[in-house]
C-alpha cells in the first residue's frame, strides 16, 4: 500500500482553513478574557472575515481542484464564498446592538457564526457531494445554535426546536439523494457523475432521478421554497433579528450555491420532465409568500413570507437555464442580502431588551422620531418591492427578461403580478412610517447604535450602487455563467 | 469451518432478536439487543467487513444502547408495563412493512437461487477492512474527514451553549 499523497493545492481551501482558525481564535479568546468588550470581538472577527475575503479572491480564475477533486476554487465559488463573508460581516455588525442584545454570550454567538459561514463556503466550493453534505450539516447545526440563543425567550427556544426536528429530517433527504446518485454512477464526485450521465443517460437507471429529486428536495428545505417553507416564518420571528436576516441571505444563497453547482455540472435538473415541476413549484412558492405576507402584523413574520417569495422569484432564473438567468440570480442573490440584512437590520436598530420593534404599529410615524431609521427602511422596502432605481428593480428585470429569452412568458406574467401583489404590503410599512402620527405611548427606541448604523449605510448604499451601476456586476456573474459552459 | 461460525452468529441474532421483542422487562430486552448486535457484527467480520464491525460496535452497541440504558432508567419504566396499545393505523402500517421486507427478502433469495444474483463476500482488502478504509480516508477523502472534524466542533459547542446555565456574561470591567 504505497500512496502518493503528492503537493496540495492549498488555496481552494484556504478561505474554509481561514474561518475555522477564526472560529477557534475567537472561542479561544472567549475563554480567556470573558470580560473582553464586545465591540473588540466583533472587530477582531471584521479583520478576520476580511482576511478571508481577500484568500476567497484569489481563487477568481480557472478551475483549481484539490484533494482529489473534493473542493474547488473557481469563479463560482469566489463569487458566492464572497457574498457569504459580505452577509456575515454584515449579521455582526447588526448583531452589535448595544441595547438589544445585552443577554447574548458574544464570543459563543460569533464562533458559532463564522462557524456556520465555514459551511456555506464548502457548499459553494464543494465538488464532492460528501462535502456539500458536510457543509450543510456544519451550516445547519450552527443556525440551530443560533436560531435559539435567546434562552430567555420562549420564541426563540420554539424557533430552535422547529428548525432543528425539520432540519434533521431534509438532511435526510439529502443524504438520500446522494446515497440513490452514488448507488446510480458509482461515485458522488460531480465530475464523476456527469461523466457517467454523459456516457449513459440520467433515466437510464431509476435511482439516479429519485436520487436528484431528493437531493432537490434536501436543499429545498434549506431554500424555504413551496411545499417546504412551513418552517420559515416561525424560525424567523423566533431566532435573534441578525439570525434571522442570515439565515434568510446567507443558508439561502449556500442552498443556491449547492443546487447551481449540481444543476449546472451534470444539467440534470433540465433534461428531463423537471422543468414543469419546477415551473409549479416557482408560481406556488412566489404566490403563498406574497399572499400571506399581506396579512402579517408583525414584520419580521412579514419578512419571512416576503423571503419566501423571493425563493420563488429565484428560482425563476434558474428555470430559464440560460447565461442571464444564471447571473441574474447571482445578482438577485446579492442585492437580496443587502436589502433583506438592511430591513432586519431596522429592527435590530430601533429594539431595544425589553420592546422588539417588529410590529406596523410600532413603526408608526417613525419618519418624525428616528428620521434615518425611517428612511433606510423605506429604500429596502421599495427595493424588496422591486420599485426603481434599487437594486431589487434592476435583479428581477433580468431574472424575468432571462425567463422571457427562454420562452416562459406565462411565467414572467405570474411573477410580475406577484410583485404587484408585494408593493401592498412593503409600502404598507412605508405608509404606517411616514404617514401616521405617533402614538402617545410609543414605546422608546434604542439609541447610540453606531455598528448598526454602519450596516445600515453600507447596505443602502449598495442597495443603491447595484440599482444605479448595475452593468459592472452583472458582467463580473456573466463571467462566471460562462465559465461553466 | 465458517458456515458454522454464521449459522451460530445468526441463530444467535435472530434468537435474542425475538427474545427481545417478547421479553416484558425493558431493561432484559436492551441487553438482548446487545447481544443481537455483537452477533451481526460477528457477520460483518465473516464478510471480511472489519471495519463495519467495528464501528457497529462502537456505535450501536456501546454508544445507542447506553443511551438506551440511560433513558429507560431514567423514565423509570417497570417490568409489569401493559402492552403498548397500538392504535390500528400503526398496525396497519406495522403489518405492511413486515409484508414489504418479507417479500424483499424473499425476492433475493428466489433471484439467488435462479442465479440472476449471487452472494459475493467482500474479498480481502476490497472495501471493508480497516486498512482500505483507512487508506481511502487519508487520500481521497481527506478533506470530507477533516470537515467532519469541524462539524463535530460545532455540534459540541452548540450544545454547550445551548445546555449553559449563565445566561448573561460577566459585566465588562470597567
Amino acid at each position: 500500500m504505497n500512496t502518493a499523497i503528492g503537493t496540495i493545492d492549498w488555496i481552494p481551501v484556504a478561505p474554509f482553513i481561514a474561518l475555522s482558525v477564526l472560529g477557534f481564535l475567537i472561542m479561544i479568546i472567549g475563554l480567556f478574557f470573558p470580560r473582553i468588550y464586545r465591540e473588540t470581538l466583533g472587530t477582531i472577527t471584521l479583520v478576520g472575515l476580511a482576511v478571508t475575503f481577500f484568500l476567497i479572491l484569489q481563487n477568481w480564475g480557472e478551475p483549481r481542484y484539490a484533494f482529489a477533486n473534493t473542493i474547488v476554487g473557481d469563479k463560482f465559488s469566489t463569487v458566492f464564498n464572497g457574498l457569504f463573508v459580505v452577509g456575515a460581516a454584515l449579521t455582526i455588525l447588526l448583531s452589535l446592538n448595544s441595547q438589544e442584545n445585552r443577554y447574548l454570550l458574544y464570543a459563543d454567538y460569533f464562533t458559532v457564526i463564522v462557524f456556520a459561514t465555514a459551511g456555506m463556503v464548502l457548499m459553494s466550493a464543494g465538488t464532492h457531494l460528501l462535502t456539500i453534505f458536510l457543509g450543510l450539516e456544519t451550516l445547519s447545526i450552527a443556525l440551530y445554535v443560533l436560531a435559539g440563543f435567546r434562552r430567555e425567550n420562549a420564541f426563540s427556544l420554539e424557533s430552535a426546536f422547529k428548525y432543528f426536528l425539520l432540519g434533521a429530517f431534509a438532511s435526510g433527504f439529502l443524504l438520500y439523494g446522494i446515497a440513490l446518485i452514488y448507488g446510480a454512477t458509482g461515485s458522488a464526485d460531480i465530475q464523476e457523475v456527469t461523466r457517467w450521465i454523459q456516457q449513459n443517460s440520467l433515466t437510464g437507471s431509476l435511482m439516479l432521478p429519485i436520487g436528484f429529486l431528493l437531493l432537490f428536495v434536501g436543499l429545498g428545505f434549506k431554500l424555504a421554497i413551496f411545499p417546504f417553507h412551513m418552517w420559515a416564518p416561525d424560525v424567523y420571528q423566533g431566532a435573534p433579528t441578525p439570525i434571522s436576516a442570515f439565515m434568510a441571505t446567507g443558508s439561502k444563497a449556500a442552498a443556491f450555491a449547492a443546487l447551481l453547482r449540481v444543476a449546472l455540472s451534470t444539467q440534470s435538473y433540465t433534461a428531463i420532465a423537471w422543468e414543469q415541476v419546477l415551473w409549479v413549484i416557482a408560481v406556488a412558492t412566489m404566490t403563498i409568500g406574497n399572499i400571506i405576507a399581506l396579512r402579517q402584523d408583525n414584520i419580521k413574520r412579514m419578512l419571512a413570507y416576503s423571503s419566501i417569495a423571493h425563493a420563488g422569484y429565484i428560482l425563476i432564473g434558474f428555470i430559464a437555464n440560460n447565461e442571464l438567468g444564471h447571473s441574474g440570480m447571482l445578482f438577485y442573490l446579492l442585492s437580496y442580502t443587502f436589502m433583506n440584512i438592511g430591513a432586519f437590520g431596522v429592527i435590530s436598530y430601533l429594539s431595544t431588551a425589553e420592546h422588539e420593534f417588529v410590529t406596523l404599529g410600532d413603526v408608526r410615524g417613525l419618519a418624525y422620531r428616528r428620521p434615518f431609521a425611517a428612511i433606510a427602511m423605506a429604500v429596502f422596502m421599495f427595493s424588496l418591492a422591486g420599485i426603481p432605481p434599487t437594486a431589487g428593480f434592476i435583479s428581477k428585470f433580468y431574472i424575468f427578461s432571462a425567463a422571457v429569452k427562454a420562452g416562459y412568458v406565462w411565467l414572467v406574467i405570474l411573477g410580475v403580478i406577484n410583485s404587484m401583489i408585494s408593493l401592498y404590503y412593503y409600502l404598507g410599512v412605508v405608509v404606517q412610517m411616514f404617514m401616521s402620527a405617533v402614538e402617545e405611548k410609543a414605546p422608546a427606541t434604542a439609541t447610540q447604535q453606531p455598528a448598526v448604523a454602519l450596516a445600515l449605510v453600507v447596505s443602502m448604499f449598495a442597495v443603491l450602487g447595484l440599482g444605479i451601476f448595475p452593468s459592472r456586476w452583472l458582467a463580473v456573474f456573466m463571467e462566471m455563467a460562462r465559465s461553466f459552459i | 469451518m465458517q458456515e458454522i461460525l454464521f449459522f451460530v452468529l445468526a441463530a444467535v441474532a435472530v434468537l435474542s432478536a425475538l427474545g427481545m421483542l417478547l421479553n416484558k422487562n425493558p431493561v432484559y430486552s436492551v441487553l438482548l439487543l446487545i447481544v443481537t448486535l455483537f452477533s451481526i457484527a460477528g457477520l460483518y467480520v465473516l464478510l471480511n467487513a472489519s471495519f463495519i464491525a467495528a464501528v457497529h460496535l462502537i456505535v450501536y452497541a456501546g454508544a445507542i444502547m447506553v443511551l438506551f440504558l440511560f433513558v429507560i432508567m431514567l423514565l423509570d419504566i417497570r417490568a409489569d408495563v401493559e402492552h403498548i396499545n397500538l392504535k390500528r393505523l400503526s398496525r396497519i402500517l406495522a403489518l405492511l412493512a413486515t409484508f414489504i421486507f418479507l417479500g424483499e427478502t424473499f425476492l433475493i433469495i428466489w433471484m439467488s437461487l435462479k442465479g440472476k444474483a449471487a452472494f459475493v463476500g467482500l474479498g480481502e482488502g476490497i472495501l471493508g477492512d480497516v486498512p482500505s478504509v483507512g487508506e481511502l480516508l487519508f487520500t481521497k477523502y481527506l478533506l470530507p474527514f477533516e470537515i467532519a472534524s469541524v462539524l463535530l466542533l460545532v455540534a459540541i459547542v452548540g450544545a454547550i451553549i445551548l445546555a449553559k446555565r449563565k445566561l448573561r456574561p460577566e459585566p465588562p470591567a470597567a
